[in-house]
């Protein structure tokens, strides 16, 4: 099963590059796919009651606050359920939020990044000066503010963690912008007479997919953490739903009685799916430039 | 003027616009965006509209946009934040008096990160490509996937709960919350300054668990800035001269590479202590610490228009004055950096 997984994958990978020499040996790369690949596959599966031990909501038939056994693998809560079973359906609202909060500002922050870019002047001084504004406050009480703002659940959290990545995406896009607009080619082309939209979107464009790209696998990481904390404060999805974040804030009220199994594998998950975009971001990196590889950390 | 001061003060009026566009970002999220803040007040309880005017008069969100604006404004340079709804005293009093605590808890932050990470960095950097190293770039990779919370509650089960050796939340233990007398709001020199030997271990003992969950935040990401800051410099000829003149392998790297390799983490040192501040929030969450972070969300959940308000601008001064503190830094750092 995970040979047949990893040998697709190679596949997949060795399309989206064209087979590409530096691929072959992508283990760091292959390693985050599979996880959160794995991830995405038991959170959509969790949402079958068949595919859970117990029901992560409505079973009520165990003991309370049982230690892990080979009946309920990762103990049981307060309320008698089942916390393996909430463990693998607790994904649903991060993976959601982050995917969607990485498009979104993705969206607005590149375009924005390559207007600044390319007009250049005044506007690209407000921009870049508003930019970096967001960009230095602490993303976290910005995201937490937002949600305030917002409400609480999915959408509210995929405009507010969004908003925060915003910056980033400008600032990706706006340097190569502007190190692209110089080159000669755009120089011809322009000589030639093509427009600005169809140099920005045929020729700029797709020279800041590689940076887009990995600089989006290190977001997804972080906005899974974001996403966890927001739930943890209580401001994710409504209390009897499974989430990873909101069930480690339940858990924190037993922790004084030694109940360390409530909070201990919901916080696994977050740090599994979290570290498996992280090595998809490395990897991408090494990727896009090899030379990174021997001096990156 | 000194090449040095004239170049703090141009740093300082620099500040001015890009704290001016931070302000105005706090008033837009606020205000405009979608989002009644006296009907999110209230939160939800039946209130008869004419009571709900009442409160938006006595808000002052009654009032055209930009009135309010240039009132906010204004309210800022006079350092007037307004009233805290939930404790009733004004919100610059209520910011000052948690300011220290969160002061203290982010320099140890700062100092558990800065050991953890130059010391993994370096001894990473010095052993490159051995097994050491492969260990510490994983556990550094490791770190940018951790949840704070998650890492300061299960310091709680570990070393509070199960050993014993930590206590488990807040500032200090028991009684000595009761009689300890806080002078500055720094607990650590103000036992130091009481001289009570008992005291000052309890707000040590204290002040472990939250720093190091804190400092976590950064530990990781300084110990790869420096292991790569580190082995660009140990590539240097001068590295290779010291080495051949024969003097011994640690003193070419503490006094000869080091100094070099800080250079560029200091600047990361400033730009992320915006992500301490952000790590603070969970931390102080968790460890029931009385500072700024947690205020502001005891505030959002009390719905406290004017003290997340207040919250939030404070600390994007805070930040503000950080950033420009670095900078100012970075010149004595690298005498290469003139003005």
């Amino acid at each position: 099963m995970t040979r047949a997984l990893i040998k697709g994958l190679d596949w997949i990978v060795r399309k989206i590059t064209r087979g590409r020499h530096a691929l072959r040996r992508q283990t760091v790369l292959k390693i985050g796919l599979l996880t959160v690949f794995l991830f995405m596959l038991v959170t959509v599966l969790a949402q079958y009651s068949w595919f859970t031990p117990y029901d992560p909501v409505y079973y009520r038939d165990a003991v309370r606050l049982e230690s892990p056994s080979t009946g309920h693998l990762m103990g049981t809560d307060q309320l008698h359920r089942d916390v393996f079973s909430r463990v693998i359906a607790g994904g649903k609202a991060s993976l959601i939020v982050a995917f969607g909060a990485v498009a979104l500002s993705m969206s607005i922050g590149s375009i924005l990044g390559w207007i600044s870019g390319f007009a250049g002047g005044f506007l690209d001084r407000v921009l870049s000066l508003i930019m970096d504004a967001i960009y230095s406050f602490p993303s976290m009480i910005l995201a937490i503010t937002l949600v305030a703002m917002f409400g609480a659940g999915i959408g509210p959290m995929i405009w507010a963690v969004g908003f925060v990545y915003i910056p980033t995406y400008f600032r990706v896009t706006r340097a190569e912008v502007l190190q692209v607009r110089e080159a000669t080619y755009v120089e011809a082309i322009r000589a030639v007479g093509a427009g600005n939209a169809r140099i920005i979107l045929r020729h700029i464009a797709p020279n800041t997919v590689n940076a887009i790209m990995a600089v989006s696998s290190f977001n997804l990481a972080d906005a899974i953490l974001t996403v966890a904390a927001l739930s943890f404060l209580g401001f994710g999805l409504p209390p009897p739903s499974p989430d990873w974040g909101f069930d480690i804030q339940n858990g924190q009220k037993f922790l004084q009685s030694g109940s360390w199994w409530l909070i201990t594998f919901p916080g696994l998950m977050i740090i599994a799916l979290s570290l498996g975009f992280g090595l998809v971001g490395e990897g991408i990196s090494d990727l896009v430039n090899p030379k990174r590889k021997r001096k990156r950390g | 003027m000194g090449g040095i001061t004239r170049y703090a003060l141009q740093r300082l009026l620099l500040t001015i616009p890009m704290l001016l566009i931070l302000l105005t970002l706090v008033f837009l999220i606020l205000r405009v965006m979608p989002g009644d803040p006296v009907a999110a007040m209230l939160g939800g309880r039946n209130i008869s509209p004419e009571l709900m005017d009442e409160y938006r008069h006595k808000m002052g969100v009654d009032r055209p946009i930009p009135v309010q604006y240039v009132e906010y404004l204004n309210g800022i340079l006079h350092g007037n934040f307004g009233k805290s709804f939930r404790t009733n005293k004004a919100v610059v009093h209520e910011l000052f008096t948690r300011f220290p605590a969160t002061l203290e808890l982010a320099f140890f932050g700062l100092f558990f990160a800065g050991i953890f990470g130059f010391g993994t960095g370096i001894l990473a950097a010095t052993r490159a490509d051995r097994p050491i190293d492969h260990v510490v770039r994983v556990l550094h990779i490791g770190s940018f996937a951790m949840p704070l919370f998650w890492l300061g509650l299960m310091l709680q089960v570990i070393f509070a709960v199960k050993l014993g050796w930590f206590p488990v939340a807040t500032r200090l233990g028991g009684r000595l919350a009761f009689t300890f007398q806080s002078v500055t709001g720094f607990y650590l020199i103000d036992s130091i300054l009481g001289g009570n030997g008992a005291v000052i271990v309890d707000v040590a003992k204290h002040l472990i668990l939250p720093s190091i969950t804190l400092g976590f935040a950064q530990a990781g990401l300084l110990g790869r800035m420096s292991r790569a800051s580190m082995l660009e410099v140990l590539d240097q000829d001068y590295i290779t001269t010291a080495r051949a003149k024969g003097l011994r392998e640690r003193v070419v790297i503490l006094s000869h590479a080091l100094r070099n390799a800080l250079i560029p983490i200091v600047t990361v040192f400033g730009l992320q202590f915006a992500i301490l501040m952000g790590g603070a929030v969970l931390t102080e969450t968790v460890f029931s610490w009385p500072g700024v972070a947690s205020f502001l969300v005891r505030s959002i959940e009390a719905r406290d228009w004017p003290a997340i308000q207040g919250s939030v601008v404070f600390i994007a001064i805070f930040i503000s004055a950080i950033n420009l503190l670095v900078d100012i830094t970075y010149s004595f750092i690298d005498p290469r950096v003139r003005y």
